[in-house]
């Protein structure tokens, strides 16, 4: 960051800002975003990680730029598909930290298949979804979370559906974190995040992200968000009743499971491929 | 076209072809692919394909066999025996099982007649009481009686039997005795049979060989290739290779996962060799549609990738069990914007490795997608194979070193393939992107950043030189005339050939396993001299002599040999097409 | 006074980030003005270090903020592309306020004596800064109606 006034004192270790690159991000002043990539950059200071050993793993859309912002390897991939491209890396390279990041639509549209699947399988990976309840990237459609009658030009006076219930979903799906956040709380949410990295499996952290564009009424968002609502719990009873209760802006940690991350199953080696031909031969 | 004939007294035959029916659980394939290893152990070559009705299981079935003294990897023009345990819904497969005149029916009067489409042919019709003889023996199964018989009328040694038997009941004493019983039943009530279908002698054993299928051979070359990652979505008829996979993956350190459809595992497969892990997927027509977009990406981000195509009837579901090539115009040209990228053809059941071990080599290499089109044909059935000669190891992935001050992944170099930052490796963090990009990788709206990249993608492919497996060239190199085929097509084309070369038409025979980047400069070099070209395809709308008229100026006159899957060419039908074709 | 330091270091590098974003949206104006803010705060910053001759930083993530962020750091929901020096201004006026006020809780908290009296000096300061952001404001004229108003439509780059 070309800005940054350097200091007089020398940094005793790596802090936040070595955890950004230097692309500036082209999110709208007022864009919760900029939050979660302070959050992000916070916890991975506080985590003492490697930036090298991180890759932030993205699909489209305003909030799926994140990767080329952080310091980390970066996967850009398509709509809808960075839990699956997360998945593949983290199996096939367990040693890194993975973290899937996108928005309402990606992660809970295009992408809602992927999003029940990864929560059952459960690989040791976080995914962040910046809720903004709108399709920011092309203008203000309305994504699974917007309110029913919220009314835009694809769907005038609102589309009339309930809206998709992410926490719910994940807790049901078998995720093994769960958590909502506000981008307007940088420090909890680079808590919430930290906690979701350390937690083992998958951990899925909600993050309330306001569009200033296309959601003005939104930066009514931090006068509603209830810091701490949340209890973490176990017990997936106890989480499900207290979700019945949920007003969509309850923040904490809802639910910190202890179900085993992903692993391969039955017997494994480290033979030449060679040996298997005794299999074929006659 | 070769009659399937009755020898003569004391004279044999170098290829038998035989086909076990039955339904509601008759078990034609066990018996089927006992008759294969029997003959196998018994020092021939051999090949088995299956039909089947629709039912998951008690459905009508058929195994077709064809044992021979030499490689065979197409079925011939006639069976010589069909025999049924019963009849039902045989009639089917009639299309699949063309008889002739010298051809045997063998069957169970107490089943009732054979169809009489089968009867038309004119062969001889033996009653064969499997039941009865079944019976006579504790535990005895017809299947079992069929397979005395069978082998007995090829004159497949005993031994070679009884240990077929052996491997598949081994492990259950109990059905054992009973079931070497009856095919023993079965080879004495041979004796009452008027005619006979004796093989030569086998040949002597030379190259070791082995039994495999074209699935199992494929995931073995990705293995070979370095494949150590796998996504996997079941789909008619690639599942087997993804099922081989599974534990030999975690035999030599890989790991496979099943994904939740098409989408996840193709987009999976790329995660993971991003992360620096040679990967793979394989599918089958209606998942490479799914893919697609992702195969964009792979190549716009330029991460390597195989997928194999094992390719069914299309269009849409089609038919899920039975071969054609249907699939050249998607996976040549299904990529939206211009995506260069890698399509080979395995053609034979033992070239399925070397292409695929080729093709992950060459993704690898030229950090890329390549997708390898095998078929049900290869990819289901089961041969007796040399074992297939070892390729040339490829030269890897080019990786980045820690700390290159400056780092660009994308650097427009001379050949166009520039080091790739493995994630771990410090100082070169860099993003992956679908997004057009700047070297560096950044996104970039530029014009001559997108020219730049466009021509780099393409250039890596066009300049690498591929070497001498670009295709098979084979038949009389001083003929004017050429075919030009590709897959599971080749063998019966192979034999069509030899066959018309008896009659005086020669020509050479030009099986592609590169398909794109078109090795065209090899192409027309192979065709020095020629006058008359004929393409032949397995499709309905000429998909190879399209791409290939319009990728290079082929000399003399070309025309096409096209025709839909859910049948294979024949090589008689082959061999008739060319003697119009050497006329014309 | 490590609260001091962290306070500072926070407003500092929030200024310089505001900076870089109104600079990318092309006000430059208001890129200016954030750039300069976040020179002030580095050097309240480094004074803060003179003063308690330290070589390296205390440790800053010893502690929390009550608020989701540090005191003068601004939050990032109140920005807007077309906003004006005005609006800046108001911005740090009411970061340094919540400074003052954050300083005098302390002073007015059952902490020791000399912490008391280092919380009264800090906020001295800090109403020092509010004046002279004040002072700054004055001579900035405000906002006209209509500044928000864009006649383009928003633009669509995936």
């Amino acid at each position: 960051m070309s800005e940054i006034v350097p200091s007089s004192v020398a940094p005793a270790m790596r802090g936040p800002n070595d955890y950004k690159s230097d692309v500036k991000p082209v999110w709208c002043p007022g864009c919760g975003d900029f939050g979660v990539v302070n959050a992000l950059a916070k916890a991975m200071a506080k985590m003492a990680l490697e930036p090298q050993d991180v890759a932030v793993v993205s699909g489209i859309g305003c909030s799926s730029r994140i990767p080329a912002y952080m310091a980390s390897y970066g996967f850009h991939g398509v709509h809808g598909r960075a839990l699956a491209a997360g998945t593949g890396l983290k199996i096939a390279r367990p040693d890194l930290t993975v973290i899937v990041t996108g928005g309402d639509g990606d992660g809970y549209s295009i992408g809602g298949n992927h999003f029940v699947h990864a929560c059952r399988r459960n690989v040791d990976m976080t995914y962040i979804v910046m809720d903004n309840r709108v399709y920011g990237m092309t203008k203000g459609q309305p994504s699974p979370t917007t309110e029913p009658d919220w009314d835009s030009k694809l769907s005038p006076e609102g589309t009339g559906l309930r809206e998709f219930q992410p926490l719910v979903i994940a807790l049901t799906s078998g995720a093994n974190f769960i958590a909502r956040g506000f981008t307007g709380d940088p420090n909890g949410l680079a808590d919430l995040i930290e906690r979701a990295v350390r937690h083992p499996g998958f951990s899925f952290v909600e993050v309330l992200s306001p569009c200033v564009t296309f959601r003005p009424e939104q930066k009514e968002w931090k006068k509603r968000v209830l810091p701490d609502a949340f209890k973490p719990t176990a017990d997936l009873t106890r989480a499900a009743r207290r979700m019945l209760r949920d007003t969509g802006f309850d923040l904490g940690v809802l639910y910190a499971g202890e179900r085993p991350p992903y692993a391969p199953r039955g017997p494994r080696a480290r033979r030449a491929p060679s040996d298997l031909e005794a299999r074929f031969a006659l | 076209m070769q009659h399937a004939q009755s020898p003569g007294a004391g004279q044999t035959a170098r290829s038998v072809s035989v086909v076990l029916a039955g339904s509601g659980g008759a078990g034609v394939m066990t018996a089927g692919n006992m008759l294969l290893e029997a003959a196998a152990h018994a020092g021939y070559y051999a090949l088995m394909t299956r039909s089947s009705g629709p039912q998951i299981r008690g459905g009508e079935a058929a195994a077709m066999l064809r044992i021979a003294c030499e490689p065979v990897e197409c079925m011939e023009d006639q069976f010589h025996v069909l025999a049924a345990v019963d009849w039902e819904n045989v009639q089917r497969f009639n299309a699949e099982i063309p008889l002739g005149a010298g051809s045997l029916i063998l069957g169970d009067p107490d089943q009732g007649e054979p169809p009489e489409v089968f009867v038309r042919s004119g062969c001889t019709r033996v009653a064969l009481p499997l039941k009865k003889l079944a019976k006579s023996v504790p535990e005895g199964r017809p299947n079992m009686v069929l397979l005395g018989t069978l082998a007995a009328l090829l004159g497949l040694p005993e031994d070679a039997v009884a240990r077929a038997v052996e491997k598949t009941l081994g492990k259950r004493p109990a059905a054992l005795a009973p079931s070497l019983a009856a095919v023993a039943a079965g080879r004495a009530a041979a004796a009452d049979i008027p005619v006979r279908f004796p093989l030569a002698p086998p040949p002597a054993r030379g190259t070791p060989r082995w039994l495999l299928t074209g699935n199992e051979a494929a995931g073995y070359g990705a293995l070979k290739g370095g494949v150590r990652f796998v996504a996997a979505y079941p789909i008619t008829p690639a599942t087997e290779l993804l099922e081989w996979m599974s534990p030999a993956l975690a035999q030599v350190g890989g790991t496979l996962v099943q994904a939740e459809d098409e989408l996840a595992s193709i987009n999976m497969a790329i995660g993971g060799s991003y992360g620096g892990v040679p990967s793979l997927t394989a599918t089958s027509g209606p998942g490479l549609s799914l893919m697609v977009e992702a195969l964009g990406l792979a190549v716009a981000a330029e991460i390597p990738i195989v997928v194999v195509d094992v390719m069914r009837v299309g269009p849409s579901t089609g038919i899920p069990t039975k071969s054609e090539q249907g699939d050249l115009n998607i996976a040549v040209h299904g990529l939206h914007g211009d995506a260069p990228h890698l399509v080979l053809a395995a053609n034979s059941v033992a070239d399925c490795l070397g292409t695929t071990q080729w093709a992950v080599q060459l993704a690898e290499s030229l950090q890329t997608p390549a997708i390898v089109l095998s078929d049900q044909f290869l990819g289901q059935a089961r041969a007796v194979v040399d074992r297939p000669a070892a390729i040339a190891a490829g030269t890897g992935r080019l990786t980045a070193d820690a700390g290159a001050p400056g780092y660009k992944r994308y650097a427009v170099t001379e050949n166009g393939v520039s080091p790739m930052a493995i994630p771990g490796t410090a100082g070169l963090a860099y993003t992956a992107d679908g997004l057009e990009h700047a070297e560096r990788g950044t996104p970039s709206s530029q014009a001559t950043d997108h020219f730049a990249q466009l021509d780099k993608r393409r250039r890596k492919l066009t300049s690498w030189n591929y070497g001498a497996l670009w295709a098979d060239v084979e038949g009389d190199a001083a003929a004017d005339g050429a075919i030009v085929t590709f897959g599971s097509c080749t063998a019966p084309v192979r034999e069509g050939l030899a066959r018309a070369a008896a009659d005086g038409v020669a020509a050479r025979l030009i099986s592609l396993r590169l398909l794109a980047p078109l090795p065209a400069g090899q192409l027309i070099a192979a065709l020095t001299g020629v006058r008359r070209v004929l393409v032949i395809e397995q499709n309905q709308s000429a998909q190879l002599y399209r791409y290939l008229r319009a990728e290079c100026d082929l000399p003399g006159r070309v025309t096409s040999l096209h025709r839909p899957g859910a049948l294979q060419f024949s090589p008689g039908e082959i061999h008739r097409h060319l003697a119009d074709w050497s006329r014309a | 006074m490590a609260y001091a330091y962290a306070m500072e270091v926070e407003a500092s590098d929030r200024y310089a980030e505001l900076a870089d974003l109104m600079s990318t949206h092309h006000n430059r104006e208001v890129s200016e003005l954030f750039a300069k803010l976040a020179r002030i705060e580095g050097k309240h910053r480094d004074q803060i270090a003179a003063k308690m001759g330290w070589t390296s930083p205390p440790d800053a993530t010893v502690f929390r903020w009550q608020t989701p962020e540090g005191p003068e750091t601004t939050d990032y929901g109140e920005l807007h592309y077309l906003m004006q020096p005005y609006h800046a201004l108001k911005l740090a006026e009411h970061n340094e306020q919540r400074a003052v006020d954050f300083f005098e809780r302390f002073a007015a908290a059952r902490v020791p004596a000399d912490v008391q009296a280092a919380a009264r000096e800090m906020a001295e300061e800090e109403r020092e800064h509010v004046r002279l952001i004040g002072e700054w404001l004055a001579r900035v004229p405000p906002p006209e109606p209509g500044w928000d108003e864009d006649m383009d439509p928003p633009a669509v780059a995936d």
